[in-house]
């Protein structure tokens, strides 16, 4: 689709459909800590709390609560940070570097842990965000090499271990799964991922191509929302002036 | 009251080979570098460090001195991977207790308050449990029944931390947004040693900072260290940002050529040598 803006007509991006992707997360969420990891997740989080999600709470990337115009409304260090939480008020869009089927996600280290062929961040907070509140996730480049039939090291847990452990994962939830090419989801039976939209442009095809194990697809798979002509403003103008967004995804 | 300030040099001539060191800051926040520059100047080896890993754990796997590292990760944060901390790893160089970021609060948690463990839902279901063989879980006594890893203690032989001004009997205070876990570090070791940009009277801790910043109470501190600058080249807020050219630098450079360039001398040779680079 094209919008007009000022006096040029310019298309909606891809970057602009993921921003509108990651924001549709935090639909709904209520007065939760929004914690969006890379950049298209932070501009969608706060796109959310401007438009239809106006109670979430944001920080800076440190200690501070802030508004979207920066305003300090609160404190939270990492220990009030890892309390909330264990809490579980909160909604954490994390990366992957690699994401199976049932939702498993590593950023550890590639290869045998022992002695990784290639050493990564660590598990980071993925195991005690995922046991606690809802987890998304966001890959701005969907291959086969992120998109795997099985992860090397579970750091973030899916829905087959969390299966494993009904009391304690009693709160795992991963309500999404952003890329650069849909959204995806676990509303299948057996909580594998399925394709719940397409961002305009991308066809079944090369979705199926990037990913290296059988995707649940349904007869009809909707394209990814369009953004509304106030949303794009505000990505445009308030959020992302400076166009970083087509740095993380690419038209 | 005793006077506790020290030199770096003292603090590291108290410190041995094989012990369990933890190490205060966050990534590549407000580390004790200064300490583990002069920790680099000894031939104190053989150590289990625990961290919420930075340049801290890059250099000391860099000089082949950890045997050990307990850690949630290690970043040095605008750049996401350590190169050395890597390179380490990729090479099978020290043994891993990798754990989440939590585990590892209620790790430090429990040390401080002097249990073997703490109950903690992270880490189920994920493979922390897999490499980790040793970590054992517990059940509720109660209705609920539930199972949690049961974290043990981070008990450490020695703590370094660097904050922002301390007095001289070792309260120490963090002027910055965020006091990480420093405190917790200090009172999970039997030794605490604190470095600070400055030691300043004990009446002007609180003439121009709120009461909730002196988070590091002396009783669990045995040295105080003054060195400004002494987080360089990690952030060290208010007083200064992180040093992003120098961190390039220092994550660009081969280690031999890193080290024969900042760390053959001492803290001040380091210094000097950081202004002439910038």
């Amino acid at each position: 689709m094209t919008e007009a803006t000022g006096t040029s007509v310019v298309a909606v991006t891809r970057a602009e459909y993921c921003v509108i992707a990651c924001a549709e997360a935090w639909r709904g969420e209520g007065e939760v800590l929004a914690s969006p990891m890379g950049l298209i997740p932070s501009i969608g989080a706060r796109l959310a709390r401007l438009t239809f999600s106006p109670d979430l709470l944001l920080t800076d990337g440190e200690a501070m609560l802030v508004r979207p115009d920066g305003t300090v409304e609160g404190w939270l260090p990492y220990r009030q940070h890892l309390a909330l939480v264990t809490g579980g008020r909160r909604h954490v869009m994390m990366g992957a570097s690699q994401i199976d089927r049932f939702g498993n996600q590593n950023i550890s280290c590639i290869g045998d842990w022992e002695q990784p062929k290639r050493q990564l961040l660590g598990v980071r907070g993925a195991p005690v965000n995922t046991l606690n509140n809802p987890t998304s996730y966001w890959v701005p480049k969907h291959s086969r090499r992120v998109f795997v039939e099985k992860v090397d090291m579970v750091c973030g847990v899916g829905y087959d271990r969390a299966a494993a452990h009904p009391d304690a994962a009693r709160y795992h939830r991963i309500p999404r799964v952003v890329s650069d090419l849909g959204v995806f989801d676990f509303a299948t039976p057996d909580h594998s991922m399925r394709l719940a939209s397409l961002h305009p442009g991308v066809t079944l095809q090369e979705v199926r191509e990037a990913t290296a194990f059988e995707l649940a697809v349904p007869d009809t798979v909707p394209a990814t929302r369009e953004p509304t002509a106030e949303e794009l403003r505000l990505i445009r103008e308030v959020l992302d002036p400076a166009g970083s967004r087509a740095r993380e995804v690419g038209s | 009251m005793g006077d506790k300030t020290m030199t770096a040099e003292e603090v590291v001539s108290r410190l041995e080979s094989g012990m369990t060191l933890g190490i205060g800051g966050w990534g590549s926040r407000r580390k004790p570098m200064a300490l583990v520059r002069a920790l680099l100047r000894s031939d104190v080896t053989n150590l289990t460090v625990v961290s919420y890993g930075g340049p801290d754990v890059g250099m000391l796997a860099a000089a082949g001195r950890i045997r050990k590292l307990v850690a949630a990760f290690v970043t040095l944060d605008s750049i996401p991977l350590e190169p050395h901390y890597r390179a380490a790893r990729e090479h099978g160089a020290f043994e891993l207790m990798e754990v989440d970021e939590a585990m590892f609060m209620w790790g430090l948690r429990a040390a401080a308050n002097r249990l073997p463990f703490l109950p903690v839902r992270a880490g189920i279901g994920s493979d922390v449990m897999r490499v980790n063989p040793g970590l054992r879980t517990v059940t509720s006594p109660y209705e609920d029944g539930e199972t949690f890893v049961a974290m043990p203690a981070l008990r450490m032989d020695a703590a370094l931390v660097h904050v922002g001004r301390a007095d001289r009997l070792g309260n120490g205070q963090c002027l910055g947004p965020d006091p990480y876990f420093d405190d917790l570090f200090c009172d999970a070791a039997d030794a605490a040693y604190v470095s600070c940009e400055r030691i300043v009277d004990t009446a002007e801790l609180t003439k121009e900072a709120a009461p909730q910043s002196l988070l590091v109470k002396r009783h669990r501190v045995t040295g105080v260290v003054e060195a400004p600058n002494g987080a360089h080249f990690t952030s060290c807020a208010p007083d200064y940002g992180r040093d992003e050219a120098f961190q390039r630098t220092y994550a660009t450079t081969p280690w031999a050529e890193f080290a024969a360039r900042f760390l053959a001398g001492d803290e001040q040779a380091y210094q000097t040598a950081v202004r002439e680079e910038s």
